[in-house]
């Protein structure tokens, strides 16, 4: 098919650059916390390195920084293609949106450290910051949907219903859990409107559903463009499409109160929680099922595309996490698995198993076809990557299911008398081989993304593709 | 009754509708009664505001993100409730400002912490925790015993509160300097700051002005002791 659609493709690689940038920050991060947990004079006793402050740094530097601008790249390439029109709103939206973006998370991550937060995790940042991202959603949203408005294809593509559907419910999270009183007009800290049990509920709201649709849907729009692009067959079922969509988008919303499993929480609303965490095992899994097998009949392409093993090894952890998930939300598994490691290790299993697998997936994708190269300037080195990757998260969950469940068991064993066997703190050098084993993990995660950055820009360094094989990948 | 999924598929704004009603439902089943439902915060007796100093110690407490270490609820279980003490109610934390219940026992549980330890113990444990519990990964905070706490925007602060329902009275806000002074020196007389927020634990090492550590420790010391759970009149406890 020819066509003359120009798309907007620098604000792409903008967001492509700033992810791989992202990425190594926040695994860089994650790798020094875990290092502190291991160590604790690593925290050095300074304000600003110690553990409270850099954890946010660590948890919005992966999910908002590396994974949104991931998201904000991979959404606006993907709409423009399926679309077959340019990016609504001009170049000059589109710029604002991504320095708009860019400008927030360098002053969350600066506010952090200098101790400004709101305290509720996963949305530290203050109201005046709030306020900025919630103009920089704003014009997202306008860009994004009035692409889809102006469309050439009659349908809307399976990828833009999850990014549509990412976009809306984020903001709507956004605004209703941010709602807090400033101190003035001038100070950087505000009492959230909600106090205690509602408050709470609200969070978990917040918070859950950020791994619903922030991490989860819109990640989905991800696999459903690259998965088939790469492997060159149409998704699996369209039926599974429609069902998985709304039974997802329906039912994440309802699953935050697993967070609250026996606590000042009614019992009711824990209850209705758990029931949907469960019954959202299927949804999950309706997605793994159309990733992967939308693979029947390339299956080789593993062996030759290292892309597509991420993409396809993503969607895989995906199906692991998302079983774990609904398992950790039954009320009597909860109450050993809650605060303890099992629960680092079940959203690391998500974070890097699948958002960032997928991401790599699309990123080794679209850097040759963004900058016009031949292809990857190392198939190898990828093949490097994946297997050095796979094995830190290996040696990641491993260790946090370990460490997790010994924690669960020590602090409620009795002893033959009837008394609690173990002090807290005895769980907690118990613990700490397990801390430098998982630690070895977060490196061995790093390293294979350093190899990647060395990849990506040794590719872009590499020749120009030829004009004819050009046209054939963007038709 | 129903519609084709591809009308859907070929109208955003239909999609979009939709979408937004779907993803409304369960939020709203689950958050509204929580405002409605009378039982959701027990009526319990002795559950009040922070005390000023106690309230800019919760501040610092939020900033330097405790919260990623320390839980501050107590489930109902038998371990944890003989671990740390009775299980928390919604009440106790009915004037948390945002809520501290925390996700992660990096550390222990500290909604009980308030009366368990001495008031040095926590000097000595904030400056370096390895010398009172050498298996702890705390960090140490011996900077916050250096650093003045700032006073200057103390009314604002507890303004702001009373605006989101922290039900601080006109006198209370009157006085809020002078009870944070108070409180902050072993030496002051604490009667008037008794009066208004019983169990008030006075801290401070005598120094001339008061730190941001001193309000840390006096919110540590008040955490969990609000509530007296032996005291039959609580009857509206079971409900």
């Amino acid at each position: 098919m020819a066509n003359a659609v120009e798309y907007n493709d620098d604000v792409v690689k903008k967001f492509v650059i700033a992810c791989v940038f992202w990425g190594v920050v926040a695994f860089l991060v994650g790798v020094v916390l875990a290092s502190q947990l291991a160590w604790p004079e690593l925290n050095l006793g300074l304000s600003f390195t110690n553990f409270g402050r850099l954890r946010p740094v660590h948890t919005s530097g992966a999910i908002f920084a590396f994974g949104g601008s991931a998201l904000f790249g991979t959404s606006f390439y993907i709409v423009q293609r399926t679309c077959h029109t340019r990016l609504f709103g001009g170049e000059a939206l589109a710029n604002f949106i991504f320095w708009g973006y860019q400008f927030f998370i360098v002053m969350a991550a600066l506010s952090y450290v200098m101790g400004y937060s709101q305290g509720q995790e996963y949305a530290e940042p203050e109201w005046h910051l709030d306020i900025f991202l919630t103009v920089v959603w704003v014009c997202y949203a306008v860009v994004f949907i009035g692409t889809i408005l102006k469309r050439e294809e009659p349908h809307i593509y399976v990828a833009n219903w999850f990014f549509m559907a990412f976009i809306l419910t984020i903001a709507v999270l956004h605004l209703g859990n941010n709602l807090a009183m400033p101190v003035s007009v001038f100070t950087a800290k505000s009492y959230n409107v909600a106090s205690g049990v509602q408050n709470a509920m609200i969070q978990w709201w917040y918070g859950h559903n950020a791994v619903g649709f922030f991490l989860t849907a819109g990640f989905l729009g991800m696999m459903y463009y690259f998965i088939p692009k790469a492997a060159n067959r149409p998704v699996y079922s369209y039926r599974i499409s429609i069902v998985h969509f709304w039974s997802l988008v329906f039912m994440y919303i309802w699953a935050g109160p697993h967070h609250l499993h026996w606590t000042a929480l009614p019992d009711w609303t824990q209850t209705l929680g758990m029931a949907f965490s469960v019954m959202l095992w299927m949804p999950s899994w309706g997605g793994m099922i159309n990733g992967i097998m939308t693979l029947s009949g390339a299956w080789d392409k593993l062996r030759t595309d290292p892309g597509l093993r991420f993409s396809v090894t993503a969607v895989g952890f995906y199906g692991m996490a998302t079983f774990e998930g609904p398992v950790m939300s039954i009320r009597s598994v909860n109450a050993l698995s809650h605060y303890t490691d099992w629960g680092i290790g079940h959203v690391h299993s998500g974070a890097l198993g699948w958002v960032a697998f997928i991401t790599f997936g699309a990123l080794y994708y679209l850097v040759p076809v963004l900058w016009k190269r031949e292809g990857l300037y190392s198939t190898k080195l990828a093949s490097w990557h994946f297997w050095i990757a796979t094995l830190g998260i290996v040696f990641y969950i491993t260790s946090m299911w370990v460490a997790g469940i010994m924690q669960g068991l020590m602090w409620r064993a009795y002893d033959a008398f009837g008394f609690l066997q173990y002090s807290f703190s005895e769980s907690v050098s118990a613990v700490h081989p397990y801390y430098v084993i998982r630690m070895l993990g977060g490196v061995l995660f790093l390293t294979g993304m350093l190899i990647m950055v060395y990849n990506l820009i040794q590719t872009v360094r590499g020749p120009a593709r030829q004009p004819a094989s050009l046209a054939m990948a963007e038709a | 009754m129903f519609i084709r999924h591809e009308t859907l598929e070929r109208n955003a704004f239909l999609m979009l509708v939709l979408t937004l009603l779907v993803i409304s439902i369960g939020g709203i089943v689950e958050v509204i009664p929580l405002f409605t439902i009378e039982t959701t915060v027990e009526h319990v007796t002795g559950v009040r505001p922070y005390t000023p100093l106690e309230s800019r110690g919760r501040d610092i407490y939020v900033r330097e993100g405790c919260y990623t270490c320390h839980s501050q609820m107590i489930r109902a279980l038998r371990d944890e409730v003989e671990r740390y003490g009775h299980y928390s109610i919604a009440a106790e934390s009915m004037y948390d400002h945002p809520f501290q219940w925390g996700s992660k026992r990096i550390g222990p549980d500290l909604a009980r912490v308030g009366g368990k330890y001495s008031n040095d113990w926590h000097y000595a444990h904030m400056a370096n925790a390895q010398s009172m519990v050498p298996e702890s990964l705390m960090p140490h905070y011996a900077f916050l015993a250096d650093t003045p706490l700032d006073l200057d925007d103390l009314l604002p602060r507890l303004k702001a509160q009373r605006a989101v329902g922290v039900p601080y009275t006109d006198e209370e806000l009157a006085n809020a300097r002078a009870d944070l002074l108070t409180q902050a020196d072993p030496a002051a007389d604490n009667a008037a700051l008794l009066k208004r927020y019983p169990k008030a634990i006075q801290v401070g090492r005598g120094g001339s002005q008061p730190t941001e550590l001193d309000a840390l420790i006096a919110y540590l010391q008040v955490l969990g002791t609000m509530v007296d759970f032996a005291d039959p009149a609580n009857e509206n406890l079971r409900q």
